[in-house]
Order: structure tokens, then sequence, then C-alpha cells
């Protein structure tokens, strides 16, 4: 029995994922960083020869570039924006009293587990369509004009879709920590007299500080790479104006098949998401404290 | 004790919740109506929320046109498949860290964690290159092995934070009672180790289900799981609205049930262990 506990057995029982994880991490990242040194393309095999910061050069002065990391930060800022302060309201209101509570709550939770691809084409043509979509004939409805929303509003309608996939997320996670406020605390406060607004301002909103921390981390990595939502519904356009960073380097990729200009691209994308990881491991790490 | 509540503010309240849920939910209850209209039903105008000719041939259409069942069956191999290889790689580890941990054991975690936050789009091109040439482009088992990859630190976190709760003095006094190792593993560390196990499963089952950005990119025809399949309708010819819902409607009811089962899960799994 006391080999289960032996320090050479645990490290052996460690081992597997340390290494699988360490060649996951290790073996693509570099052959990436190897291939954005390399003039490289899928069209002319063969043709590889060293290209130096070349590609990074090409990559940082393309206008698609700036227009990407324009349009990834609006991406990642706009959902936020959404889906932090719709989620506070909602936990708020979801942790009320009321008949049904279950049944909203997995109302509510419900687009969070749908594929992207679904989420996406249902809005695309059920909704945002101008001719067939229900927000056209609600607009008619009205005597408007409908709207081409992914014609005209790219970049909008997908900060819309993708808020509402994660609106669930942000609720959920922020409607757990409130249910985890002291009873006590509250109606102490009531009792001194602390109004509703003082009672959100000065108990629950510090209360919440740190789960809110938590979703806007865990949500920024994940919108730091929002892809299925734009392939599907705008393919990155019209022009670029709906193409974020990580649809720019597949394009550059798998459409332009050029390997090394992705390859820098890919480096870029990394580099960015690494400034928002380092914040978020520390704060998962104090959790770790006990 | 309880806040005390008037019944109109309940009532207030559970109105307006509801009106809200029902909104948020609508885009999905929308689709489900859809699938059984008819394509010129899908489009009418005005359209009609329930009072049309129900019809299930949209279900039958998306199976014959496309072999819907195929790619469905992608999408249970792959997610099923990655789930369960991850947790027999996973569990002893996550069980070493959690009962004989180490100075080291924290950094371990750590760094297995940001192996998640590194983008996927960071290794797209030697993925791709690398999957070409050794031929698994576009089949299951490099689907797998993917997908496997990229929720392996999930699923060793969300075990190690159950496992860390089992109390290890449960184990010592198994001991003093005489039970063997085999005992102890069987009747004692089993069965409270099953629901973590199962909550794990159930979290990573939905994620690999979804994922949507390897199986976009590294499947074609053949092994294309349900999320790469729903893409090809992004592109349509012709009249396609209840064609698309039924597609969609037996891609996401699957996953819609078992998300509704594991709510607190969810929370715990995609904080990893922050918020509980």
């Amino acid at each position: 029995m006391a080999t289960l506990h032996t320090r050479s057995a645990a490290r052996l029982m460690i081992a597997p994922s340390v290494l699988l994880l360490l060649a996951w991490m290790i073996v693509p990242l570099a052959l990436t960083i190897y291939f954005s040194f390399l003039r490289y393309n899928l069209l002319m095999p063969g043709m590889e020869e060293f290209a130096g910061f070349s590609n990074y050069s090409y990559f940082l002065t393309d206008p698609a570039f700036f227009q990407a990391i324009f349009n990834t930060l609006a991406i990642v800022l706009g959902v936020l924006f959404i889906t932090v302060i719709g989620g506070i309201a909602l936990a708020l209101l979801l942790d009320q009293p009321m008949f049904g509570q279950g049944i909203v709550r997995i109302l509510v939770i419900a687009p969070f587990l749908i594929m992207p691809t679904v989420a996406a084409l249902v809005w695309k043509n059920m909704f945002m369509n101008p001719v067939n979509g229900l927000f056209a004939w609600v607009a008619k409805l009205f005597g408007l004009q409908p709207f081409d929303f992914l014609a005209n509003a790219p970049l909008l309608s997908v900060i819309l879709i993708v808020a509402w996939q994660w609106l669930p997320f942000a609720t959920l996670i922020l409607l757990t920590a409130l249910q985890s406020l002291d009873e006590e605390q509250k109606e102490a406060a009531q009792m001194d007299g602390a109004g509703a607004w003082s009672r959100f301002i000065y108990l629950v909103l510090p209360h919440l500080s740190r789960a809110i921390t938590v979703v806007i981390l865990i949500q920024t990595i994940f919108l730091l790479s929002v892809f299925a939502e734009i392939l599907v519904t705008t393919n990155g356009g019209p022009g670029t104006q709906s193409t974020n960073l990580t649809f720019l380097v597949y394009a550059q990729a798998l459409l332009q098949f050029d390997v090394g200009g992705a390859s820098a691209g890919g480096i870029i994308a990394v580099i960015l998401a690494n400034i928002v990881a380092f914040f978020l491991m520390r704060m998962i790490g104090k959790t770790l404290e006990a | 004790m309880a806040r005390n509540v008037s019944t109109r503010r309940k009532v207030v309240v559970t109105v307006v919740a509801w009106t809200i849920g029902i909104l948020i939910f609508f885009p999905i209850l929308w689709t489900f109506l859809t699938s059984f209209k008819s394509e010129a039903e899908a489009i009418a105008s005005p359209p009609s929320l329930l009072f049309f000719d129900w019809t299930t041939e949209n279900y039958f259409e998306v199976q014959s046109r496309s072999n819907y069942f195929r790619h469905f069956m992608n999408s249970v191999v792959v997610s099923f498949g990655s789930t369960l290889i991850g947790l027999v790689i996973a569990i002893p580890s996550a069980w070493a860290m959690a009962f004989s941990p180490t100075k080291r054991t924290k950094d371990v975690l750590m760094w297995m964690l940001s192996t998640k936050m590194m983008p996927s789009v960071g290794v797209l091109v030697p993925m791709y290159l690398m999957f070409r040439n050794t031929g698994l482009l576009d089949t299951r088992t490099g689907l797998v092995i993917v997908l496997t990859l990229i929720n392996l630190p999930i699923i060793i976190w969300m075990l190690y934070t159950y496992f860390k709760e089992i109390p290890g003095e449960i184990l010592e006094a198994a001991r003093m009672d005489g039970a063997s190792l085999s005992k102890e593993i069987i009747y004692v560390l089993t069965p409270m180790a099953i629901p973590g196990i199962a909550s794990t499963l159930l979290l990573n089952i939905i994620l690999a289900w979804n994922e949507a950005f390897w199986t976009l990119n590294l499947s074609a025809a053949k092994a294309a799981p349900l999320t790469a399949f729903i893409a090809s309708y992004s592109s349509p010819e012709g009249l396609f609205y209840a064609k698309l819902s039924a597609a969609s409607t037996m891609a996401i009811a699957p996953i819609l049930i078992l998300g509704w089962f594991s709510q607190k899960q969810l929370v715990r799994g995609l904080t990893f262990g922050a918020v509980k």
C-alpha cells in the first residue's frame, strides 16, 4: 500500500500527462517559430529559404493586420461589455425568489451549450437575413426598411452572436458567486438602513469582484480566438471588415498557402494571448494556496 | 432566516425573469420549431409560431441527402474517444498530485494550465502540415488526438480539484482496519472518486462536441463531425432553413440535455476551480 505513495510511483503516474503536454507545447510551437523565418509557400514546394524577419515585417505592415488587431480588440471588448453588464444584471435577477427559478436558469444557460457553427448560422439566416430573417419581418411590421446586418455591420453582428453565446457563462458564474454571499450580511446591511443601491455598490459588487475578474480573463482567452462564428457568417468580410487575428492567420495559411507569413501571424497571436494569460494564471494561482 | 418577500414582488420578478429567459432561449426554440416546417413555411411572412403543418420530412431529407448519421457518429466517436483517452491519462496524474503532492505540484499544475492558454491558431500551420504528411488529415484518429491534447489540462485540473476534496483520513482509517491496497481502491476510493470523474467526463464531452477550430480546419467530408458538417450550410443552394434547423436540432439536443444536468460542474470546470 505504501507503494502508491512513494515518490517514484507518483512521478510515474504524472509522467504520461507531462510528457504529452510537453510535446504538444514544444513541437508545434517550435515548428511555427521555425516556419516564421522561412519564405515558404505550399504552392511552391522545394523553394523554402531563410527569410529573416521579412515575414514579420510583411505581416506587421499589412493594412489587414491593423484591421485584424482592431477587430480582435473590438470583439473582445464588445462581448465583454455586453456579457459582464448583462451577466451581473441577470445574475441579480435570477438570485431573487421567483416561481420556476430552475426552468429560467436552464433557459438562460442554453446558448452556451450550442455549438458555435449552429449558433452563428441560425442567427445569420433565420434572424439577421434582410429578406427572410425575423428581424426583417419585425422591421417591416413597424414600417421600417430591413437592415442587412452582415453586409452593413458585419463586426457588430459577429459581436452580437458571440455575446449571445457567452452571456450564459458570465451569468452562471456570477450567479454562483452571488449565491455564496452571506444572507445575514445582506440583512444586517438592510437593518442598518442601507438602500438597495448602496447594498449593491458596497456589499454585492465587492463580493463579486473576484468572479468578475475570472469571467473577464477566461472569456478574453476564448474571445481572442473567435473563429467559427466568423467563418460561417461573414467569412471575414466584406473585405477584411470582420477579420480578426485568428481568421487572418487561417486565411494566410489555408487560403493563400503562405506558411511563412501565417506562422509569423501565429507567433504574434501567441504573444498577445500570453499577456492576458499572465494575469489569469496569477488569479488562479492564488486559489491554489489552500 | 429567509428574506420576507411580498407575493406581489415575487410575481413581478417571475414575469420579468421568464420574459428575459424566453427571449434568450428564443433562437433555440425557433430553430426547433422551424425544423418541423416545410421550406416554404420556414420563410413565410408573417411567420407562424405553432400553427403550421407539422412535418418530420426535414429530418429524413437531411439524413438521405448528406448521410447525417455518419457525421453524428463522427461527433460521438471524437468527443467520447478524446474524453475517455484523456481520462485514462489524467486520472493517475491527478490522483498522484492530489494525494502525494510535492513542492513542485503547484508549478506542474499551473504549467499544464498554461498550455491551454496557447491560442490554437499559433500552432495551426505545423499541425496542418504534420497531419497532411502523416495522413491524419480528415480522420477521426487525428481529431481524437488533437482534442485529447487540448482538453487534457482541463481534465487534469477538474479531477485534481475533486480528488483534493476526498479526505485523506478515510484512507488511513481503511488501512488501520486492515484493508489491502486492492480493497482500499475498490471499496473506499472508487466510490468517492466516481462523482468527480463523472462530472469531468460530462463537461469534457460537451467541450469536445462543440469544439469548432480544429474540427473545422483538420477535417473535410470524411471525418467531419457535426460542427464542420453544419458549417457546410454557410454556402447553401435553394431553400434550406428547415433543413438547417433539423440538422441543428439533432446536433444540439444531446448536449443541451447533458449540459442541463451538469450546470454546477460547468462553472467549476470552466473556471478551473476558481469559482465553485
